[in-house]
C-alpha cells in the first residue's frame, strides 16, 4: 500500500491502526478468534471496512483529558455549592436511582462487552473502534458514579446501586438485557448494542435523561451529558457501519442481521418502558412527553433511517407498529406497576396532581382521560382516605424482558395481554408477541433466565416473606422504598426549603 | 469588613456508597478511585451462559486456576480511573510531542547516518506488532478478567499498547518521509525475519491463553518484563549514532514502563501473596514466560548487538530478580 507519495490522512490512519495486525502463523487464525464463526456471518473482505472514525490514541488522551478536566470542575463546585438544594424539587433524585441502579451498570457492561469485540473481531479496524468504545462505556459508568455520588450523600435509595443491580426484580430488566447482549456473539453484540441500542434508540435514552436534568437544575448531570455527547456520536458512527458492513459483505448475513434488529429493536422498546415512565411521571419539569419522543426519534428519525437500510434489503422492525401504538399506553401502565410494588421498589412513586394530571390529559388525547386518569382519580382517593393501594401479590414476569405482565392486548387497553408457549414438557409465559418470538429463537438461552419472581419462590432471595425479600435487597424500608409523601427524601427537601425561604427574609 | 457568604448548613446522610462503606469497614468519605472501583462488577444472579463458551459465566473467577477470596484486594496503586488516567497519559504525551518535533525539526533521525537507520528499522520499528499483540492481550484480560480493581486498568493498558504501537509507527513515518514504506519493511521483518520470529512466536501463543491471569502474568513479566526492556533499554547500542533521538522519542515507553510496573507487580505481588497455590502457580508461570522471552530476545539481541544475545540474557535476569522480589520461588 506504499509507494514514496506523502500518505493521506487516511491512509496514515490506517498504518495506525490496521496496519498494524497480521495473520498469525505459529497459532491458527481460528484459534486466535474462536468466536466469530459460529453465528454465521460471513465476511468476505475485512478491509473493506470503513473506519467510522480516526482518533489515535494520543488525540484520544488528549481529547478526552480535556473534557474529564471541566467535568470534574463542575463536579467539584455543584458540591461545594450544595446544587442538590437546587433542583426543581426532592422528586427529581428518584430519576438519578432510577439511573445509577438501572442504567450505570449496563455501561459497565458496555465497557466489557466492547472488550470482547474490541479484542474478538477478525479486522482490526473495527477491533480499535471497539475498543475505543470499551474505555468511553468505562468512562460513563465511573463519571456516572461520581455525579450522582454527591446525590447519595443526601438522598436515599442510591447507596446500594451494585448489589441492588444484582438483585433487585425490576433491575433483572436491564441487567438481562445486557446479559442477553454479553452472552451473544461478537456480531450479535455489535448489532444489539452498537447499532440497536447506541444508534437506533440512543436518542430515547440518553436525551431524555440528559434533558430531563438541565429542565431540573441538575448541572451536575447535564454537565456530564454535554461531555458524553461526543463520545455518543463515535459510538453511533460505529453502529450504523457495523451494520452496513455485514450488510455489505455476504447476501447471506441480511436474514441474521434483520433477526437481531427484530430481536433487539423490540428488547430496547421494553426497556425503555422505563424511560418513558420516567419521562412522563417522575420529572418535575416536564421536557415533552415519551409519545413525543417516540414520535420524534423513532417514528421519524427511526423511519428515515430504515428508508436507508432499505437499499440492503433491511425492513422496519418485526412488530414497529405496534410498539408506536404502545407509546400511548407503556408509560402509565409502568408507573401503575411501580405504584402497586412501592414497597419493594428503592424509589418513591406519587400520584400525579391535578396539574400534572391535566398535562397528561393534553400530550395523550386518546389514551389518558378515557383509561389511566380515571384509576390515578381512584387511587388518590384512596390515599386520601387511608386506604393507599398496595398490591400484595408477587406478579408474574414475562420470560423474555422479565417485566410484570402489565401490558395490554394491541388494540384492546382493557385486557392485559397474555402469551404462552410450550418448551421441553414447561410453559413459558410472555407480555407480548415480540417476547413470545424472542424466546421461541432462543429456547435454550430464555429458558436460563433468573426471573425474580420465581427466584423468591424458590427460597433463593432472603426468605419467603416481602420483609425477608427486602432485607436481602439491602433495602432500608421506610426511606428507600414507599411514598416520597412521609418519606425522609421529602423531610429533607422540604427543611432546606424552610430554611431558604427563612434567609432570603 | 468580611463578606459573609451564607449557605444552608448541611450534614450529609452518608459519606459513600454502602459498599464502599463496607470495604472501608466504617461510612467515611472515599476516594473517587474507591468508588469507580469498588465491586462495580456484577457477581451473581446472572441470567444466560454466553453461546460462545457455556461453560461459564461472562464473570466468572473460574477463568483462571489461582484463586482469590476477593479479586478486589489487587488494587491499583496508582489509584487510576478514567479521568486520572486519561490525565496522566495526555501529560506524558505532551512531553512526547515536544520530543517528536525536537527530532523532527533538527533532522536527527534522517540525518543519522545509514547504519543506524538500518538497524532501526529492522531491530526498533517491528517492535510496533509486539504492543498491537500486548494490546490484544490487555483488551482479552479487560473481558475476561475478574473484578473491576484489575480489569479497568487492563483496558487502559490496552490503550496504552496501541499508543506506545502508534509513536513506533511514527517513528518509522519519521524515517520515511511520511510514506508508510518503512512501515510495510517492518511488517516483513516482523513477519519473515529469523531474528524475530520467536518473537513473534511468543506473542502468537499468548493469544491462544484461556487463563486470563496466566495471560497477565506472561504478558507482564514475559512481555513488559523482558521484550520491552531489551527493546528499549537494553538495544540501544543498536541505534548507533541515533541512539539519542531514540531514547527522546522511546521517553514515553520507559516512563510507562516504570508506571505500568508499579501496578502490574503489586497485582501479581497480591495474588501469589494469597496462598501457596496461588504462588505455585504464578512462580510457574513467570519462569515459563521469562525463560521463554529470554530465548525469544536472543537471536535479535545477537543480530543487532553482535553479543550472542547477552543483552537479552541480562534482561531476561533482570525480569528474574524482579520476579524473586515479588515473592514468586523462580
Ligand atoms: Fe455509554
Ligand atoms: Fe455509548
Ligand atoms: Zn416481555
Amino acid at each position: 500500500m506504499s509507494g514514496t507519495k506523502k500518505l493521506a490522512l487516511r491512509q496514515r490512519y490506517e498504518y495506525l491502526t490496521r496496519g498494524l495486525d497480521w495473520e498469525t502463523t505459529y497459532q491458527p487464525m481460528d484459534k486466535v478468534f474462536p468466536y466469530d464463526s459460529f453465528e454465521g456471518i460471513k465476511i468476505k473482505d475485512w478491509s473493506a471496512w470503513e473506519d467510522p472514525f480516526r482518533l489515535t490514541m494520543d488525540s484520544y488522551w488528549k481529547f478526552q483529558a480535556e473534557k474529564e478536566r471541566k467535568l470534574y470542575a463542575v463536579l467539584d463546585s455543584f458540591a461545594q455549592n450544595n446544587g442538590q438544594t437546587t433542583i426543581s424539587d426532592g422528586r427529581y433524585a428518584n430519576v438519578l436511582k432510577l439511573f445509577l441502579t438501572g442504567i450505570s451498570p449496563e455501561e459497565y457492561q458496555a465497557h466489557r462487552g466492547f472488550a470482547f469485540t474490541g479484542r474478538h473481531l477478525r479486522g482490526a479496524g473495527a477491533r480499535v473502534a471497539a475498543q475505543m468504545q470499551s474505555l468511553d462505556e468505562l468512562r460513563h459508568l465511573q463519571t456516572q458514579v461520581h455525579t450522582i455520588s454527591h446525590y447519595n450523600k443526601y438522598f436515599d435509595g442510591i447507596a446500594e446501586w451494585p448489589l441492588m443491580h444484582d438483585r433487585v426484580w425490576y433491575l433483572s430488566v436491564p441487567k438481562s438485557f445486557f446479559d442477553d447482549a454479553r452472552s451473544a456473539g461478537p456480531f450479535e453484540f455489535m448489532i444489539a448494542i452498537g447499532f440497536a441500542f447506541e444508534y437506533l434508540l440512543t436518542n430515547l435514552l440518553f436525551v431524555p435523561f440528559m434533558s430531563g436534568a438541565a429542565y431540573n437544575g441538575d448541572m451536575s448531570t447535564v454537565t456530564f451529558g454535554f461531555s458524553a455527547q461526543s463520545d455518543e456520536s463515535r459510538h453511533m458512527t460505529l453502529g450504523i457501519e457495523i451494520i452496513k458492513f455485514l450488510l455489505e459483505q455476504h447476501p447471506d448475513n441480511l436474514p441474521i442481521v434483520q433477526k437481531w434488529v427484530d430481536k433487539w429493536f423490540w428488547r430496547g422498546h421494553r426497556l425503555l418502558g422505563i424511560v418513558a415512565m420516567m419521562m412522563d411521571y417522575m420529572l418535575p419539569k416536564k421536557v415533552m412527553s415519551w409519545k413525543e419522543a417516540w414520535d420524534i426519534y423513532f417514528v421519524e428519525a427511526g423511519g428515515a433511517l430504515f428508508q436507508d437500510l432499505g437499499r440492503y434489503g433491511l425492513k422496519m422492525p418485526k412488530y414497529a407498529d405496534i410498539a408506536t401504538a404502545e407509546a400511548e399506553h407503556i408509560s402509565h401502565q409502568n408507573w401503575a406497576v411501580f405504584y402497586q410494588y412501592t414497597h419493594a421498589a428503592a424509589f418513591h412513586t406519587w400520584m400525579p396532581d391535578n396539574e400534572h394530571l391535566d398535562w397528561l390529559s393534553e400530550k395523550y388525547p386518546n389514551t389518558f382521560d378515557k383509561y389511566y386518569r380515571p384509576r390515578w382519580e381512584m387511587w388518590a382517593k384512596m390515599e386520601k382516605e387511608g386506604k393507599r393501594f398496595y398490591n400484595p401479590a408477587l406478579p408474574q414476569l414475562c420470560q423474555t424482558c422479565q417485566i410484570p405482565m402489565a401490558y395490554t392486548e394491541p388494540g384492546d387497553p382493557t385486557t392485559i395481554c397474555f402469551r404462552s408457549t410450550q418448551y421441553k414438557g414447561d410453559t413459558y409465559h410472555f407480555c407480548s408477541d415480540g417476547c413470545k418470538d424472542i424466546f421461541c429463537d432462543e429456547p435454550e438461552k430464555f429458558v436460563q433466565a433468573w426471573l425474580p419472581v420465581h427466584q423468591i419462590f424458590q427460597g433463593n432471595c432472603g426468605g419467603a416473606t416481602v420483609p425477608d425479600v427486602l432485607k436481602w435487597y439491602h433495602m432500608n424500608v421506610g426511606a428507600d422504598n414507599m411514598d416520597y409523601v412521609g418519606s425522609p427524601d421529602e423531610k429533607l427537601w422540604n427543611e432546606w426549603h424552610a430554611e431558604k425561604l427563612r434567609q432570603a427574609g | 469588613m468580611t463578606v459573609q457568604i451564607k449557605t444552608i448548613d448541611l450534614e450529609p446522610k452518608r459519606n459513600t456508597f454502602a459498599h464502599v462503606a463496607r470495604r472501608l469497614g466504617a461510612d467515611k468519605p472515599a476516594s473517587r478511585y474507591q468508588e469507580a472501583t469498588l465491586d462495580v462488577q456484577a457477581t451473581e444472579n446472572f441470567h444466560y451462559k454466553p453461546l460462545w463458551e457455556p461453560e461459564y459465566w461472562h464473570y466468572d473467577t473460574r477463568k483462571t486456576a489461582v484463586v482469590m477470596a476477593d479479586w478486589y484486594k489487587p488494587l491499583d496503586p496508582r489509584q487510576f480511573y478514567y479521568s486520572t488516567y486519561n490525565i496522566a497519559r495526555a501529560n506524558m504525551n505532551q512531553a512526547a510531542e515536544k520530543n517528536f518535533a525536537f527530532v523532527d525539526e533538527r533532522g536527527l533521525l534522517t540525518k543519522a547516518s545509514a547504519q543506524a537507520q538500518a538497524a532501526i528499522r529492522r531491530g526498533l520499528l517491528p517492535v510496533r506488532h509486539l504492543h498491537w499483540g500486548s494490546n490484544m492481550n490487555m483488551a482479552e484480560m479487560t473481558q475476561r478478567g475478574y473484578g473491576t480493581a484489575v480489569t479497568a486498568p487492563c483496558i487502559f493498558s490496552a490503550g496504552d499498547h496501541l499508543g506506545m504501537a502508534q509513536y513506533v509507527s511514527r517513528i518509522g513515518l519519521l524515517l520515511d518521509g511520511q510514506t508508510g514504506a518503512t512501515l510495510d519493511e517492518a511488517k516483513q521483518t516482523w513477519l519473515n525475519d529469523a531474528a524475530w520470529q520467536e518473537i513473534r512466536r511468543l506473542i502468537e501463543d499468548t493469544f491462544v491463553e484461556r487463563d486470563w491471569f496466566h495471560l497477565f502474568v506472561a504478558q507482564a513479566l514475559g512481555v513488559n518484563g523482558v521484550l520491552l526492556p531489551f527493546m528499549y533499554k537494553k538495544a540501544e547500542a543498536a541505534w548507533t549514532d541515533a541512539a539519542m533521538p531514540i531514547a527522546l522519542l522511546t521517553e514515553f515507553m520507559n516512563d510507562w514502563h516504570a508506571e505500568e510496573a508499579r501496578w502490574s507487580d503489586s497485582v501479581i505481588k497480591t495474588v501469589a501473596a494469597e496462598s501457596d497455590a496461588n504462588k505455585a502457580l504464578v512462580s510457574e508461570w513467570a519462569k515459563t514466560w521469562i525463560a521463554r522471552a529470554t530465548a525469544a530476545a536472543k537471536p535479535l539481541s545477537a543480530a543487532l548487538l553482535n553479543d550472542d544475545g547477552a543483552a537479552a540474557a541480562a534482561a531476561g535476569a533482570e525480569a528474574l530478580k524482579k520476579a524473586a522480589s515479588l515473592g514468586l520461588a523462580v
